[in-house]
């Protein structure tokens, strides 16, 4: 909906939000359902609302739990049945600078100031931890915003007593807690409240009258921050950048002005302004965020201006480069298929409205932002939180290749006749073990990303995962592929559950990066060796479809499983005999199970 | 503006926040005749009502309203 894309109008919002509520839930989408908790230091019943609004603009539809008025503390420490029902998927603790404890007052001494740092951290400390040991479910936790008025004036900042210099050491003890816990994340309120302007941010109006910590035309901003990073950890964050050229990555038309005077580079305030933008673009490199580009150009025009000596990008930091004279919607849809990515995982930055509006017609799902001038590109992309990072594993900065690599295989694959030797060519080498904890980041992530591939499409918490690996209850195995063109990292996970001598899927995934590489052969069969050790005599697999993961309808009567029954909604399960002889399915992929 | 304006354009805001497009109030109107007029709503209400009139109440003059007469007495005052 476009009305809760960034940048969004928050008073039409606070008005419109009950009519665009009702929109939502009439329309027939498809959501993934999570019970979210908000406790609050302050009333939260806009925030709530507008939350709900956003996430399910981001395919979330969210039940909420809200507490009274100021009771995020007792909620938790104390005994509190309705939210032990309500079991939480995801906890958010919404504290601003009102519900700090106490202040310093001026003449203390470090050692007094630094005793009350001790206690107020020792408070928010016992509440994380009494979260993480009674709902095991991830936390979002407001920093603080600064306070509205400055007592000392500027020295505030550097005084011992200065509320500004308090907060701040808070929000570094804050930050050195999230660094060191898997499941928590901070919602900076301090960098959203200067980047709104910290006297539009709170008003006291709103304070006395309601108890509001927020000015209502910020609670938006707030709320959308917060939905980003909800979306993030649920894996809906965006995948692919996909950038025009021409008066995108630099300033004229390369066709017409020749790459030698394009803007771009040191020389004049236009090129510096491309050259930022392109450094911004390059960074996202860094977090796995694909390039690509498509652009309405000779392809060898569009080459000669990507290696123009004094840009930031090249050509090489593309994983796909669609230069051409086809609607720029075909070659999105193209990208997207050859990358084995949903359309509806791209951003699309182009500086013609038109294009835009045709990728937005053609393209249901895909983030077109609004961009005007150069010199606003970054704020208009960053501030929309397409690709909030809440976890950043080692892959993520090897995506890029990763995906060339696979551009590679595909150049490779079209020489060879028989998929056979292709495969072999590869000379693939697999690593199936149980959940080792290097990869339990990597495990949780990949259970939240993966949609087509995905059996039963259930998502698990980085403590979820740790859980599995610990209990015995579980067989687990990841696979990782690495081939001649480089290592894939964690493409495939299965988890099964224990009941009897029967054992029951819970998930089977696996990366669209490795499809039709034989890898989930691989797995059947490693998954098969691990249950006979264990003398399970049955393996039950289950298949819940979606909007997404047809493409593994028929995957269980492909791994030789039998179907014994189907529902209506095409529910079915399916049982794969484990008593007679076993061979093994895969041939082409030699599996290291020693190890870990 | 004349007060038939301001009930024109205050019904729609109205219509918007209850989302009830049938909805209409009048100078006796009060919270408890409009169904879902809590006091949490009622804040939407007030910032939508600046919102439509380019206005903002104080805080003592919210606290005084007793009914949508008042505020539309209100609004007159501070868009005259």
């Amino acid at each position: 909906m476009k009305e809760l894309e960034y940048p969004f109008d928050a008073r039409y919002l606070i008005k419109k939000k009950k009519t665009l509520k009702r929109q939502f839930l009439e329309a027939d989408t498809k959501y993934i359902d999570k019970k979210i908790a908000v406790l609050g230091g302050s009333t939260t019943h806009d925030i709530v609302a507008i939350l709900e609004l956003f996430l399910l603009n981001f395919g979330i539809r969210g039940s909420f739990y809200e507490s009274e008025y100021n009771q995020y503390f007792e909620d938790v420490m104390f005994d509190n049945p309705e939210l032990k029902d309500f079991d939480p998927d995801l906890i958010y603790i919404f504290t601003t600078n009102k519900n700090i404890t106490a202040y310093p007052s001026v003449g203390m001494t470090k050692d007094e100031v630094g005793a009350m740092l001790d206690a107020e951290m020792n408070r928010f400390k016992a509440l994380w931890e009494k979260i993480e040991n009674t709902y095991h479910c991830p936390v979002i936790q407001n920093n603080f915003d600064f306070p509205p008025y400055r007592l000392l004036g500027n020295s505030d900042c550097y005084n011992i007593a200065g509320h500004v210099r308090y907060i701040n050491s808070l929000n570094e003890r804050f930050a050195d807690h999230a660094c060191t816990h898997k499941d928590f994340f901070i919602e900076d309120i301090q960098y959203l409240s200067a980047s709104y302007g910290l006297d539009a941010w709170a008003d006291p109006l709103y304070w006395h009258m309601y108890k509001y910590a927020l000015s209502m035309e910020a609670i938006p901003t707030l709320s959308y921050s917060v939905a980003c990073i909800i979306k993030s950890l649920y894996g809906k964050n965006k995948k692919v950048l996909t950038l025009d050229l021409d008066n995108t990555l630099w300033g004229g038309i390369v066709g017409d002005d020749g790459p030698e005077n394009l803007a771009i580079g040191q020389e004049t305030s236009m090129g510096q302004a491309y050259s930022e933008f392109q450094g911004y673009i390059k960074s996202h490199k860094d977090i796995g965020v694909i390039l690509t580009v498509d652009s309405k150009n000779d392809h060898e025009n569009a080459v000669a201006g990507l290696n123009h000596p004094d840009a930031t990008l090249t050509a090489d930091d593309f994983v796909v480069i669609k230069a051409n004279w086809d609607p720029k919607s075909k070659n999105l849809a193209d990208t997207a298929a050859e990358l084995n990515l949903l359309p509806e995982s791209f951003v699309f930055v182009d500086d013609n409205p038109a294009e835009r509006e045709i990728i937005r017609a053609q393209i249901p799902g895909a983030a077109v932002p609004e961009i005007d001038n150069v010199e606003n590109y970054i704020r208009a992309i960053d501030h929309a939180g397409y690709f909030e990072v809440t976890k950043l594993s080692a892959d993520d900065a090897k995506r890029n290749e990763m995906y060339k690599a696979n551009a590679q295989r595909a150049a490779l694959q079209a020489t060879f006749d028989d998929y056979g030797q292709y495969l072999d060519s590869l000379e693939m080498t697999g690593v199936i073990r149980s959940f080792e904890p290097v990869f339990l980041d990597r495990i949780a992530q990949l259970t939240n990303k993966s949609n087509q591939f995905n059996l039963t499409t259930k998502r698990y918490s980085r403590a979820d995962i740790e859980e599995v690996a610990d209990s015995k209850e579980y067989i687990d195995l990841y696979g990782k592929l690495i081939d001649k063109f480089g290592d894939n990292g964690v493409v495939s996970v299965v988890i099964g559950h224990k009941n009897g001598e029967v054992l029951d899927m819970d998930l089977w995934i696996m990366s669209c990066r490795v499809l039709k590489r034989d890898m989930e052969f691989a797995m059947m069969d490693s998954l098969v060796c691990r249950a006979k050790e264990e003398g399970l005599k049955k393996i039950i697999g289950y298949y819940y479809p979606t909007a997404k993961n047809n493409m593994v309808r028929e995957f269980y009567d492909l791994m030789g499983f039998k179907k014994i029954s189907e529902d209506e909604q095409g529910n079915t399960v399916w049982e794969f005999d484990l008593t007679g002889t076993y061979e093994n399915k895969n041939s082409h992929i030699k599996v290291d199970q020693t190890g870990g | 503006m004349s007060r038939e304006e301001v009930y024109k354009r205050l019904n729609a805001v109205f219509a918007d926040v209850f989302d009830d497009e049938e909805l209409t109030v009048s100078d006796e109107t009060t919270a408890a005749d409009v169904e879902g007029w809590d006091s949490l709503v009622h804040i939407t209400l007030i910032d939508a009502v600046e919102e439509e009139f380019d206005i903002s109440f104080d805080m003592k003059t919210i606290v005084k309203l007793k009914n949508v007469g008042e505020m539309v007495d209100v609004i007159l005052e501070e868009t005259k």
